[in-house]
């Protein structure tokens, strides 16, 4: 069999038609490997005729959505075809009366709720990447504030069309909310990063656009105090859709080291302590740090700017329902938080991932009352600044950490060198506090994504429990590792 | 002779004691079935863990032996899914009832899999949380035959099933691995949502030993509401117009008369008189969000024609208006000595076409079909009647049953909500499943099970070969000759067990 740069191309322009399909530049590397050429496939029968012709000739495949997330996870251990999703996209069924839609995979969140508005619907689904198209949110199980009320796009999948390894096309579940017929493989593919098949169409539980929706915020200055309004608002009646933290920067002050404090013990700390009473409040955005960053995505004047300042942050409360219930419940929220203010309009921070491209990009996942003792692990270790986001109310932060040391003083190349292996050491090691932390509480922190020197470094998925089982997965749906290689977890 | 079998008891007694190891005829009967009592089989041997390492002790033992094992949890199952295999073992977990940690604080518990589905809502009302699905056994179901059909109820029309509502699970793999799989208290963990594909694989992935369930803060107010209407019709427009204005409300059942009057003999729950249909309507929450929805509700029945609407807004009101609709399944056999309860589902609007048509159905075979049914997501449950005692009349039923089931697919629905597959729904599942799409979920029965030793014989209509993936049986034999070829020419050769 020829597999001649000539004869793929060839190939693939038979599966997808030659004008959708090319070689590959720079702007199509995924996590640093760069694939050889990249197709765009227009139909479902297209991309099975695709992978399987690429089964054949032993070609690795990754998927891409809009793109945004192609860094996300280990770098793949080769790839040879960018498979780029657009042309799948397009709501291709919505039965407003059933709260059911058809989706394809390459189609924007966006695109998908701007046709369901036309209904007055929407899918109940918020992922940090604005731009995500459905494929890449549900390969990545991404999930956004609105998870705490309606659950994670996973939970409102009802019925998913994908491509196997070996390019049959196969799907399962339907177009019923209802239904336990066969097993569920759209909760196996969701979060599965493309290493199982690659799914077509998603089929999902829609909701109707709830009549008012008010914002509930409150300052908070340490994760203690953030944990105890948590707490109390899960702990409420208030039924809300959505809780969530924003810590701009959790850890002040770090230019000088901070002093060591042992972690809290569970359940045993006093309501915040001294230390984290407020001294100043610098950047009541906390957009300002974001926007001032230089080419490292690190902001040189954080650390010296903030001085002795302690952690300043946000506890925010969504609250979805009828005009009168939702004002009443806004009202009894802002009685339980003490001093919050209410607005019709989210703050800026609201659903927006703290990182940006560059940073070290970590997610975070506890048992809701643990995620303080996660944060001040992380604020402990870090020698770097921190900034944490994320849906408190189901113990799920993502923080962002700088992706390279700050050079503001300027040195010799072997001072800098040696400037960039201790911030490498630096991450690592807030890596291992942070995971040390999870062991007894359970929970997990992911990079979701590094720069190469960390992302060679640490490990990105961290242990993974029941990966025997998980491999064996994937030994059964990809046996020759033709999808998205080492992508996953243990190198799956 | 000493079957694998006896061996199989002989170890066991040893490992577990002797009470632990049932084999009497008489005690082993009792097993026969589980709440699909048309199907029996007498399970070769009853096995009694008490904890998650003696489930393993008995996976592993079946293991060694090379037997078939089933799992059992209360036995309340309506599609078979715990039926016995004759030469293998029956585990059942009924022994496994501790709740093992309670943490209000993140809401989540761990407990056994034999507790009782209503027994974790006792355990954890002290904090004002609950356990939200709620199948209508679940006084008795055990969380482990939740987890294992993917159970649902009245109430997950607002807050979904148990794979919903289980956020990680320890397994005991059919080879006799203890796992934990996914978030264990927390949301999410990296890697395969093995937890997500577990719950509903109706015992054919392994044993859970473990689970931990989500629990949710009980809503500050609930109403129940009844509406009564001259006909189906108008009772399945409210639902459609509830559902159409925006309202999620968190259960609305549906019963025609025929259900109506059974449950009228059987628990004397007076319900309007002369209704030809009855609507009850449950909404929680937050007290202003249910005054409203509440209000909305209640006029959007009366514009379609209820002629009463009745509100209970306290425990023992709520418990009268939903006397008639929980009794409904036992209540049917007041009226008929035998039935079959059907679990299909169709999108809401459709249901009333579906409903027409099973009419229409039961007509043409002469038969009676009471329609109790989840009206919220289009969950219908047909109470197919017969007499077993009339020759004919149990084959009439099973026409009506599965033409039921082959509407539901017709009409892009499901041939359960659920119940599960089981062994009853077996041949209809390359009816709403591709043959391909079939292959693709045995994957994962082979990823879990190679040598199909867990539950066998249920969900799906034909086995696939385990072993190397995508080779066909012709090609499988091949490969099996090659390797005694290869094992005769002195070749070591790793045999996996390929066949099942």
């Amino acid at each position: 069999m020829t597999t001649t740069a000539d004869g793929v191309v060839a190939m693939l322009a038979r599966a997808c038609g030659a004008e959708a399909v090319r070689l590959a530049g720079h702007g199509d590397v995924v996590g640093g490997e760069r694939p050889r050429w990249v197709a765009a496939p227009g139909d479902a029968a297209a991309l099975a005729e695709l992978v399987r012709v690429c089964a054949e000739r032993d070609l690795a495949i990754v998927a891409r959505g809009e793109g945004g997330k192609l860094d996300w996870g280990n770098p793949p251990r080769r790839v040879d075809v960018l498979v780029d999703m657009g042309r799948l996209a397009g709501v291709s069924r919505h039965d407003a009366d059933d709260l059911v839609a058809t989706v394809g995979a390459g189609t924007p969140l966006r695109a998908v709720q701007a046709a369901l508005a036309k209904r007055n619907q929407r899918l109940a689904m918020d992922p940090g990447s604005a731009d995500a198209t459905i494929g890449g949110m549900l390969a990545t199980g991404e999930a956004g504030p609105l998870r705490l009320g309606y659950g994670t796009p996973r939970d409102q999948l009802i019925g998913v069309e994908f491509v196997r390894a070996d390019g049959v096309i196969s799907h399962s579940g339907g177009r019923v909310v209802k239904n336990v017929a066969g097993y569920d493989l759209g909760k196996l593919l969701t979060g599965s990063y493309g290493t199982l098949a690659l799914i077509t169409s998603a089929t999902f539980r829609v909701h109707p656009i709830p009549m008012a929706r008010a914002f509930v915020t409150r300052p908070v200055h340490s994760p203690m105090e953030a944990h105890e309004l948590v707490i109390a608002l899960l702990g409420s009646g208030l039924a809300p859709a959505a809780i969530e933290l924003d810590l701009p920067i959790i850890n002040p002050g770090v230019a000088p080291p901070v002093v060591s404090r042992p972690t809290p013990g569970r359940r045993s700390m006093p309501g915040g302590s001294l230390a984290d009473k407020p001294t100043a409040h610098l950047d009541p955005t906390g957009r300002g740090a974001q926007s001032s960053r230089g080419e490292h995505g690190v902001d040189p004047g954080r650390t010296l700017r903030l001085g002795r300042a302690t952690t300043t942050g946000t506890v925010a409360v969504l609250l979805e329902g009828s005009t009168a219930g939702v004002k009443s419940r806004a009202a009894d929220a802002s009685l339980l938080m003490r001093g919050a203010t209410t607005s019709t309009r989210p703050p800026e921070w609201w659903g927006r991932y703290p990182f940006e491209p560059g940073d070290v990009a970590l997610k975070i996942a506890t048992p809701t009352a643990d995620l303080y003792a996660a944060l001040y692990a992380l604020r402990d270790a870090a020698g770097v600044p921190v900034s944490v986001r994320g849906s408190a109310g189901v113990g799920v932060c993502y923080a962002s950490l700088p992706g390279a040391p700050s050079f503001s003083g300027g040195g010799t190349n072997s001072g800098r060198s040696r400037t960039a292996k201790r911030h490498v050491g630096q991450i690592a090691a807030v890596l291992a506090a942070v995971r040390t932390t999870m062991i007894a509480r359970g929970g997990s922190c992911v990079v979701l994504d590094a720069p190469p020197a960390i992302r060679d470094a640490v490990d990105m998925w961290g242990d993974v429990r029941g990966l025997d089982l998980m491999r064996s997965v994937k030994r059964q749906f990809d046996p020759n590792n033709h999808l998205a290689p080492g992508r996953f977890v243990g190198g799956i | 002779m000493t079957t694998a079998l006896e061996q199989l008891t002989a170890r066991l007694r040893a490992e577990l004691g002797a009470a632990s190891v049932i084999t009497d005829a008489a005690t082993l009967r009792t097993y026969e079935c589980d709440g699909l009592t048309a199907y029996r089989a007498v399970p070769g041997v009853v096995l009694l863990p008490s904890d998650a390492s003696e489930i393993q002790a008995c996976v592993r033992a079946c293991r060694d032996a090379g037997v078939p094992f089933v799992a059992r949890g209360s036995g309340t199952g309506l599609s078979g899914g715990a039926l016995p295999v004759v030469t293998g073992a029956l585990i059942v977990t009924a022994k496994l009832n501790r709740v093992i940690d309670i943490d209000p604080e993140s809401q989540r518990a761990i407990v056994e899999p034999g507790v009782f589905n209503a027994a974790i809502t006792q355990a954890v009302a002290f904090h004002h949380l609950y356990y939200a699905p709620d199948p209508s056994s679940q006084q008795i179901c055990s969380i482990g035959g939740n987890v294992a059909e993917n159970s649902g109820g009245a109430h997950c029309l607002k807050y979904g099933f148990t794979v919903h509502h289980v956020t990680g699970l320890e397994i005991c793999t059919p080879d006799g691995e203890l796992v934990t799989i996914g978030a264990g208290k927390a949301a999410e963990a990296p890697g395969y949502d093995l937890t997500g594909v577990f719950i509903g694989s109706e015992g054919t992935l392994g044993i859970a030993t473990k689970v931990y369930v989500r629990l949710l803060r009980r809503p500050d107010s609930v109403v129940t509401m009844l509406a009564a209407y001259d006909d189906m019709e108008a009772a399945g427009a409210t639902v459609a117009a509830i559902i159409a204005a925006g309202l999620t409300p968190a259960a609305a059942e549906i019963m025609d008369a025929l259900a109506i009057s059974a449950a009228e003999k059987a628990v004397d729950c007076r319900y309007p008189a002369g209704a030809g249909a009855v609507l009850v309507v449950e909404v929680d929450g937050p007290a202003a969000e249910v005054a409203a929805e509440q209000a909305a509700i209640d006029a959007i029945c009366r514009a379609n024609k209820a002629f009463e609407v009745r509100t209970a807004v306290d425990a023992a009101e709520r418990a009268a208006l939903w006397r008639g609709r929980k009794s409904a399944f036992a209540a049917v056999g007041r009226i008929s000595p035998d039935y079959i309860v059907q679990d299909g589902v169709v999108p809401r609007t459709a249901l009333a076409t579906v409903l027409t048509e099973i009419e229409a159905l039961a007509a043409q075979h002469g038969v009676r079909v009471a329609n109790v049914f989840h009206a919220g997501d289009g969950n219908l449950h047909p109470l197919v009647l017969y007499d077993g005692a009339q020759a004919g009349a149990l084959d009439a039923a099973e026409k009506v049953s599965g033409a039921i089931l082959n509407l539901c697919i017709e009409h892009g629905g499901s041939i359960t909500g659920e119940h599960g597959v089981g062994v009853e729904k077996v041949a209809f599942m390359s009816n709403m499943f591709t043959p391909d799409d079939l292959d693709t979920m045995q994957l994962v029965r082979c990823a879990f099970d190679p040598s199909g030793r867990a539950n066998p014989g249920k969900v799906f209509p034909t086995p696939r070969l385990c072993g190397e993936p995508r080779v066909g049986p012709a090609a499988a034999a091949a490969l099996a000759n090659a390797i005694a070829a290869a094992k005769a020419a002195g070749a070591t050769v790793d045999d996996e067990p390929v066949v099942w």
